[in-house]
């Protein structure tokens, strides 16, 4: 209970201290009020983005959102000007706001976005989304607990609270080949992360514990790979690439108690022929890809409701 | 449940790193990590004679309550240092592995049934 309190006035206490600028995109995208409406769905596709702001030279004129091209779309105005369709109430904040302020905001009109303006200057300086405000909550619990206990600043309600239909968190890890005295720092980071986010045990132990064994076997069979965690709501996916020797037999690499260890990775205690069988016992969906002399790719996914989670 | 402590006092094990302290669950006994990761349950205490660090992290992931060290092994230093910064126990024991596990088993320790 005392903990529970401790980590709910820890987030309240981050998200004021912590100011919109800190969090927000500043390597955003605008458009101009000049632009073809039908141009826009192009801009809009290729960022990957559901929304950007109108400026026309240095200001701040407007807002455009894909129901907005929808709706131009659907009454056959794809060739009329940005101009004349955009929003041109924009709702902003200023940049030296507390997050909290963004956070209310979100709450209040259930924006996707807001543009953020300087309060000096009155120009657009950045963009904040839900997703900019749970990355800066997470770097910051991070550097403000490395130390402590993980129990502690679990911020399971990071995702009760803040949740959107998109939110989708990418954590990437760079690993060295052949260097066992690093092995498993992957895993274990990931393991602290997923535990902050605030995800079962059960979940985490699987995601992590299948994770481990491809790392070590990045460790034990390759130069160097990597592992990439695409963390959502429903569902945590791995994908592990590495540009090591590739698996001749892929049936055959998974098969129970099959290894080509050498001697150095069996004396640390590796060479069961395990960990292929292990991460698709303990993950819900498995891909094994490879190409010998190129690499290896793996994926696993591990859904929040499976049934295998008493593993 | 046995509770680590009893175990430490009983087996007369030096305590090296962790509280030691903590519900057992059950014994599993390997030094085949893998093997470890497949069939080690939450709160086991493991016992192995291997000495390197990836057993800091395999005790860890697999949230284990504890390493028995046999035979009198001793932790590398850098075992030992993430250890100490994991919180994971490592107790040593100048016992063979036959012989701690008999004596767990007396203690009421079972292997974890399938
Ligand atoms: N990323 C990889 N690149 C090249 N070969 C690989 C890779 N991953 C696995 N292999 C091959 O597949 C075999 C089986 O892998 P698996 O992880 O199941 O067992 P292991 O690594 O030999 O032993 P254990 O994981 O039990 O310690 C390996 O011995 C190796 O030949
Ligand atoms: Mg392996």
């Amino acid at each position: 209970m005392n903990n529970l309190i401790h980590e709910t006035s820890k987030i309240q206490e981050i998200t004021y201290e912590l100011k919109i600028q800190d969090v927000m995109d500043t390597e955003y995208q605008t458009v101009n009020s000049g632009m073809a409406v039908g141009s826009l769905r192009e801009v809009l596709r290729k960022k990957r983005i559901l929304g950007v702001p109108v400026v026309d030279g240095t200001d701040l004129v407007g807002i455009v959102s894909i129901e907005d091209f929808i709706k131009c779309m659907e009454n056959g105005k794809l060739g009329e000007t940005v101009g004349t369709m955009m929003t041109m109430d924009v709702k902003t904040l200023f940049a030296d706001e507390p997050l909290i302020t963004a956070v209310n905001k979100f709450e209040e009109y259930g924006f996707s976005r807001f543009p953020v303006i300087s309060r000096q200057t009155g120009k657009l300086v950045g963009i904040i989304t839900k997703i900019d405000i749970i990355k800066g909550i997470l770097k910051k619990l991070e550097t403000a607990y490395q130390h402590e206990e993980e129990r502690r600043y679990r911020a399971s309600h990071i995702f009760n609270d803040i949740v959107a239909d998109d939110i989708s968190i990418d954590l990437k890890y760079f690993i060295e080949g052949k260097n066992f005295d690093k092995a498993g720092e992957a895993s274990t980071g990931l393991k602290k992360t997923l535990n902050r986010l605030g995800f079962p045990p059960d979940i985490v132990r699987r995601v992590t514990i299948s994770t481990y064994e491809a790392e070590i076997n990045i460790v034990s069979y390759t130069d160097k790979g990597e592992i990439h965690a695409f963390i959502d709501s429903n569902q945590i996916r791995i994908v592990v690439t590495d540009t090591g020797p590739g698996i001749l037999d892929i049936e055959k690499a998974m098969l129970p108690g099959f290894s080509t260890a050498p001697g150095w990775v069996r004396e640390l205690g590796f060479g069961a022929g395990m960990g292929l069988p292990n991460i698709k016992k303990f993950t819900d969906k498995m891909t094994l890809e490879s190409v010998v002399g190129e690499g290896t790719r793996l994926e696993t996914v591990v859904f929040l409701d499976s049934n295998k989670n008493k593993l | 449940m046995i509770n680590m402590k009893e175990i430490v006092t009983e087996l007369g094990l030096k305590v090296v790193s962790g509280e030691a302290d903590g519900p057992v669950s059950g014994g599993y006994s390997s030094d085949l990590l893998s093997d470890v990761i497949a069939y080690a349950q939450k709160d086991n205490v493991w016992i192995t004679l291997q000495t390197h660090i990836n057993i800091v992290a395999v005790a860890n992931l697999k949230e284990l309550s504890g390493i028995i060290l046999v035979n009198g092994r001793q932790p590398e230093d850098a075992t030992l240092k993430k250890a100490i910064q994991e919180n994971i126990s490592i107790m040593i024991s100048n016992m063979s592995t036959f012989e701690i596990i008999g004596r767990l088993y007396s203690l009421g320790i079972r292997g974890n049934n399938k």
